[in-house]
C-alpha cells in the first residue's frame, strides 16, 4: 500500500518525454530542412550536393567530436581554432624541407602529419594541466592558448604563406576512397568511434561522470584530473587534423586564417546538437546533425539568393532555440 | 503584537479538504489542516506524503484542484510566495533562499527597503534589523555579509525576516537539519518566542524528538491524505511513527525492539588512526574500528567529525598522522587508493557530493566498481546488470528499472544506490556519513537495520552521525569529538545519550566518569 508513490512514476515519464522531444527535435529539424530544399532548391538531391555539405561540415564536425568530449566534462575549448593554425603551420615545415629535410616524400608527409597532429595534441593536453594543475577556469585557460597559439604559428612559419601542390600530402582534403571524400571518412570514423566510446567504455562513463558531478565522481575513485587532461588533448588532436584537412583543401597554409572561428562553429554545433552544456550528457552524433543543420540551412538561404549576412542571424537563432529546448528538458 | 491564547481557540488558518492531482495522478486528496493562533503545529509524513504539495499550495507556489482555506478570519488565496508574504505567511525552506553576499540588514530589508529622499535609508533600515535580531538574545554586526555568519544566525535572519513582514505565520520546512544540537537548543527558543507574540508556526520535521520538544500539535499525512491530528502530549512515539508508516502498532515496536540487538562477532583491529591532523579542524584525532564493529563518531556540527571521515578516505589532504590498515601502514593521497584498499566512503551531502543526476541507477551504483568491470578499458554490461538487479532486489531499491535517473528516485532510494555502490565492491571498511540524512522514516529504519546486517557480516564501520539516537542505538563504539580533537571513547554498557552529550558539550575526556 505504501509503495513507491505513482506521482514519481509520472515524473519520470514526463521527463523521458522531454528527452525523447528533445533528441528528435533536432532530427525532426534536419529532415525538414532536407524536404524544403528537396522541392525548393535546384539539383539539390545529387551526390554533388551532397559532397559539397558533408565536405564544408566535415572540419568543423571533426573539431566537434574533441569539443564534445570537452564540453561533457562541463568544460570548454576556445583554443581549437588556433591549435589548427599550428598543425597547419607545422606540416608544411616539415614536407616542404623549411625544418628539416627528409628526403623521400612519403616520409616527409607521414612525419609531417604525424608531428603536426602531435603538437596539437600536446598544447591540448597543455590546456588540461593548465586547468587541472592551477584550478583554472577552462573558458580562461584555453583563451591563454585562443590567443597565443595563433602567435605560435605565425612565429614558427616567420609569418610566411606556405604554398604547396603536393599530391602526397592533399588527398586528405582532395581524395576520395571509395567516391567517398576523405575526410567525410574521416568525419563517421571519428563520430563513431566517440560514440561508441562514451556509450561502452570505461573512459566514457569516467568522462560523463565528471561533467556530472565532479566532486562525486572523485569520491567514487575516478581520476577526474586524468580525465580532462585527456578529453583536452583529444580535442587538440582532433583540431590538428582538421587542420591538415583545411591546408590541403587551400593548397597553402596561412596561420592567419586556418581554423578562424571555428571555436564558435564547433560550440554552435555541439549546442545545436543537444549535447548539456553544463556537462554530463553528451551525444556524439547529436553535434554531427547539429553542424549538418548549420550547414543546410546556411546553404538552403545561399542557393535561394539569401545574404549570408542573414544566414549568420538564423544560426544564431538555432542556438538559442537549442538552449531554449535543453531548459524544457530539464525543467 | 496582540495577547497570546485566544479563549476559544478560533483557528488562524483553516486548510478544508485540498485536493490536487499531476497529469491524472492523486498528490493529495482531502487533505485537510487547522492551525490555531500561536500554536506551533507540526506537520510530518514519509517523503511523498503530500507534506510539501500542501505547503506549495499553500504558500502560492502551485494551484489546487478543490478545497478551500481560510486564513486570519477570511478566504486565502495567494497567487505567488511574494503574495503569501504579503498577506501574513512566510515560509523558511531547508536550504536557507537569501543573498549570501548582502548585510543581514539588507537581507531582512529585501523587498520593503526604507527611503529617504529617494535614497536608501540605512540608518533606519539597520536599527530595524538589530531590533528584530536583538530577541534572539546575541548581538550581531547587521551591516556583514550573510556569509561571514553560520548555518543558525542565517535562519535567524530568515526569521527576522519573517517577522519584519509581519507574518501571522511562518512555515519552516525541516529547519534543523543542517543544525547542531546547541543551535537546536536556540532555535526552540525563538520558536517559543514566536509563539509568545502571538504568530504561529508549522513544523516540518523527520526528527520525532524535536516534535515532542517544541510542538502543541501534530497532524501526520500519508498517501497524500492527513490521517490525523493529535494533541503532541495524548500521542506517543509509536503511535506516531505508525500513523505515518499506516501499520499497526504491534508491528512497529517489534521492529524497533528487534533493531537494537547484534549477533556478529567483534574481530581484531581493521583500522587504527593516530594523531591525524589537518588545520584547526582535525587535530590530534586517534581511532580504530574492528572487524565487525560499527563505530560511531559523535559531536556537535563543526566538532571534525565529517573532516576526519574524509582524511581517512583521502578526499582531504592530511597534514600529520598516521594511518594502519589491517596493521599495514596505509597513506591515502586520493580516494582512488583509499578505493583500492577498500574502503567506501558515503558523503553526508548526497546531491552534491553523492549521485551523478544525468546518470542512470544503474550507472551511479556501478561508478566506484567500474574498473573492475571493464576489460581493456569496455565495460562490461551484463556482468554490470547482473550486479545492479542484485542490489535492487537486495536493498529493496524502488524503482522503475536500472535504467532509471538516479535523479528521479526519492530520497531514500538514492542513499540505497550510493550504498550499493560500496557494497558491491565488497569493502573491509565502509565511512558513513549521516547515512539517513533527509530521508524518511520508512527507508531510515531499512537502512539502519542493513548497516547492522553488515556488520554481523564482518564489515568494519565508522558511522557519522548528527542524529545523537542514531549514533547511540547503532554504535559498538562511540568516539566523541569536540572542537576538532577527540575528548571521549564509549564501549557497550558506557554508551548512554547522557554521557555521550556531556562529552560533546564539556569535554570531558573520560567516558567512564561522566556517566554517574
Amino acid at each position: 500500500m505504501n509503495d513507491s508513490p505513482p506521482a514519481q512514476v509520472i515524473e519520470a515519464n514526463r521527463f523521458d518525454f522531454w528527452a525523447f522531444l528533445t533528441r528528435n527535435a533536432t532530427m525532426l529539424a534536419l529532415v525538414a530542412l532536407i524536404v524544403f530544399n528537396a522541392f525548393f532548391t535546384n539539383h539539390f538531391l545529387s551526390m554533388q550536393t551532397l559532397y559539397v555539405n558533408l565536405t564544408q561540415v566535415a572540419t568543423i564536425v571533426i573539431v566537434g567530436v574533441g569539443m564534445t568530449l570537452v564540453i561533457a566534462t562541463g568544460g570548454i575549448d576556445l583554443s581549437v581554432g588556433s591549435l589548427m593554425a599550428i598543425s597547419g603551420a607545422i606540416a608544411p615545415l616539415i614536407f616542404l624541407g623549411t625544418a628539416v629535410h627528409i628526403g623521400e616524400i612519403h616520409l616527409a608527409v607521414a612525419v609531417g602529419m604525424i608531428v603536426a597532429v602531435a603538437a596539437a595534441g600536446a598544447f591540448g593536453w597543455f590546456n588540461g594541466w593548465l586547468i587541472t594543475r592551477f584550478r583554472i577556469q577552462p573558458i580562461i585557460a584555453t583563451l591563454v592558448l585562443f590567443i597565443a597559439g595563433r602567435g605560435i604559428a605565425q612565429v614558427s612559419t616567420n609569418g610566411n604563406l606556405q604554398p604547396f601542390k603536393l599530391s602526397q600530402f592533399q588527398w586528405i582534403g582532395l581524395g576520395r576512397w571509395f567516391g567517398v571524400p576523405v575526410q567525410v571518412v574521416i568525419m563517421i570514423v571519428l563520430v563513431a568511434a566517440a560514440t561508441w566510446m562514451l556509450k561502452r567504455s570505461l573512459f566514457g562513463r569516467q568522462i560523463l561522470a565528471t561533467g556530472g558531478n565532479e566532486n562525486a565522481a572523485r569520491l567514487a575513485g575516478i581520476p577526474v584530473a586524468s580525465v580532462k587532461r585527456w578529453v583536452y588533448c583529444i580535442s587538440g588532436l582532433c583540431s590538428g587534423v582538421a587542420g591538415l584537412v583545411v591546408i590541403a583543401i587551400n593548397s597553402s597554409s596561412d596561420a592567419n586564417l586556418v581554423g578562424l572561428g571555428m571555436e564558435l562553429d564547433a560550440i554552435a554545433a555541439v549546442a545545436v546538437g543537444g549535447t548539456l552544456l553544463s556537462g554530463g550528457r553528451a551525444t556524439v552524433t547529436g553535434t554531427l546533425i547539429g553542424a549538418l543543420i548549420i550547414q543546410l540551412v546556411r546553404y538552403t538561404l545561399l542557393a535561394n539568393g539569401v545574404n549570408d549576412d542573414v544566414a549568420k542571424l538564423v544560426k544564431a537563432a538555432l542556438i538559442v532555440l537549442a538552449v531554449w529546448l535543453q531548459r524544457q528538458g530539464r525543467a | 503584537m496582540d495577547s497570546v491564547e485566544h479563549p476559544d481557540r478560533q483557528n488562524l488558518l483553516a486548510i478544508h479538504n485540498i485536493s490536487k492531482a499531476f497529469a491524472g495522478i492523486s498528490a493529495l486528496s482531502s487533505a485537510s489542516l487547522d492551525v490555531g493562533h500561536a500554536e506551533v503545529h507540526a506537520l510530518v509524513g514519509q517523503n511523498g506524503a503530500g507534506k510539501s504539495t500542501l505547503i506549495k499550495i499553500l504558500t502560492g507556489y502551485m494551484s489546487r484542484d478543490a478545497g478551500d482555506i481560510k486564513f486570519d478570519g477570511g478566504t486565502f488565496e495567494a497567487r505567488s510566495p511574494q503574495d503569501a508574504q504579503a498577506k501574513g505567511i512566510s515560509t523558511i525552506y531547508q536550504e536557507i533562499n537569501l543573498v549570501p553576499y548582502r548585510s543581514i540588514t539588507e537581507n531582512i530589508c529585501l523587498g520593503r527597503e526604507r527611503r529617504r529622499f529617494g535614497l536608501l535609508d540605512w540608518k533606519t533600515m539597520h536599527e530595524e534589523a538589530r531590533h528584530l535580531m536583538a530577541r534572539f538574545n546575541v548581538e550581531f554586526d547587521v551591516s556583514k555579509p550573510l556569509l561571514s555568519f553560520n548555518t543558525a544566525t542565517q535562519q535567524m535572519v530568515a526569521i527576522a525576516r519573517a517577522i519584519g513582514f509581519e507574518a501571522k505565520l511562518v512555515i519552516m520546512d525541516e529547519p534543523t537539519s543542517s543544525l547542531d544540537e546547541r543551535e537546536v537548543a536556540v532555535l526552540f527558543d525563538v520558536i517559543r518566542q514566536l509563539k509568545q507574540s502571538g504568530i504561529s508556526v508549522i513544523f516540518v520535521s523527520h526528527k520525532l524528538d524535536e516534535l515532542y520538544a517544541v510542538c502543541d500539535r501534530v497532524t501526520i499525512m500519508r498517501d497524500g491524505r492527513t490521517v490525523k491530528t493529535s494533541d503532541m502530549k495524548s500521542i506517543s512515539k509509536i503511535e506516531l511513527v505508525a500513523s505515518m508508516l499506516g501499520r499497526d502498532i504491534a508491528q512497529v515496536s517489534k521492529n524497533a525492539t528487534a533493531f537494537g540487538g547484534r549477533k556478529g562477532k567483534i574481530g581484531d583491529v581493521l583500522l587504527e588512526a593516530q594523531g591525524l591532523n589537518a588545520g584547526h579542524k582535525v587535530q590530534n584525532v586517534s581511532l580504530s574500528v574492528k572487524r565487525g564493529e560499527i563505530v560511531g563518531l559523535a559531536g556537535l556540527l563543526g566538532a571534525g567529525r565529517t573532516e576526519t571521515a574524509r582524511l581517512i578516505f583521502g578526499a582531504d589532504p592530511m597534514h600529520t598522522g598516521s594511518l594502519l590498515l589491517d596493521a599495514k601502514p596505509f597513506v591515502p593521497r586520493e580516494p582512488i587508493d583509499a578505493i583500492g584498499q577498500g574502503i567506501g566512503f558515503s558523503s553526508e551531502d548526497r546531491k552534491l557530493e553523492g549521485i551523478i543526476p544525468e546518470m542512470s541507477l544503474a550507472e551511479n551504483m556501478t561508478l566506484a566498481l567500474m574498473p573492475q568491470l571493464s576489460r581493456l578499458g569496455i565495460v562490461d554490461e551484463s556482468q554490470q546488470r547482473a550486479i545492479v538487479e542484485k542490489f535492487i532486489t537486495r536493498l529493496g531499491i524502488k524503482c522503475s528499472g536500472p535504467g532509471q535517473r538516479i535523479r528521479e528516485l526519492s530520497g531514500g532510494n538514492q542513499q540505497k544506490v550510493l550504498l550499493a555502490r560500496w557494497l558491491a565492491m565488497n569493502p573491509k571498511l565502509l565511512i558513513l556519513d549521516e547515512p539517513t540524512r533527509g530521508i524518511d522514516v520508512g527507508a531510515k529504519g531499512e537502512i539502519q537495520t542493513l548497516i547492522k546486517e553488515l556488520a554481523d557480516q564482518g564489515l568494519g564501520v565508522l558511522m557519522v552521525s548528527s542524529e545523537l539516537e542514531e549514533v547511540i542505538e547503532g554504535s559498538d563504539r562511540i568516539f566523541v569529538l569536540r572542537e576538532g580533537h577527540n575528548v571521549a571513547e564509549f564501549a557497550g554498557k558506557q554508551i548512554s545519550e547522557a554521557a555521550v552529550m556531556a562529552a560533546m558539550a564539556h569535554g570531558n575526556s573520560d567516558g567512564q566518569e561522566i556517566k554517574s
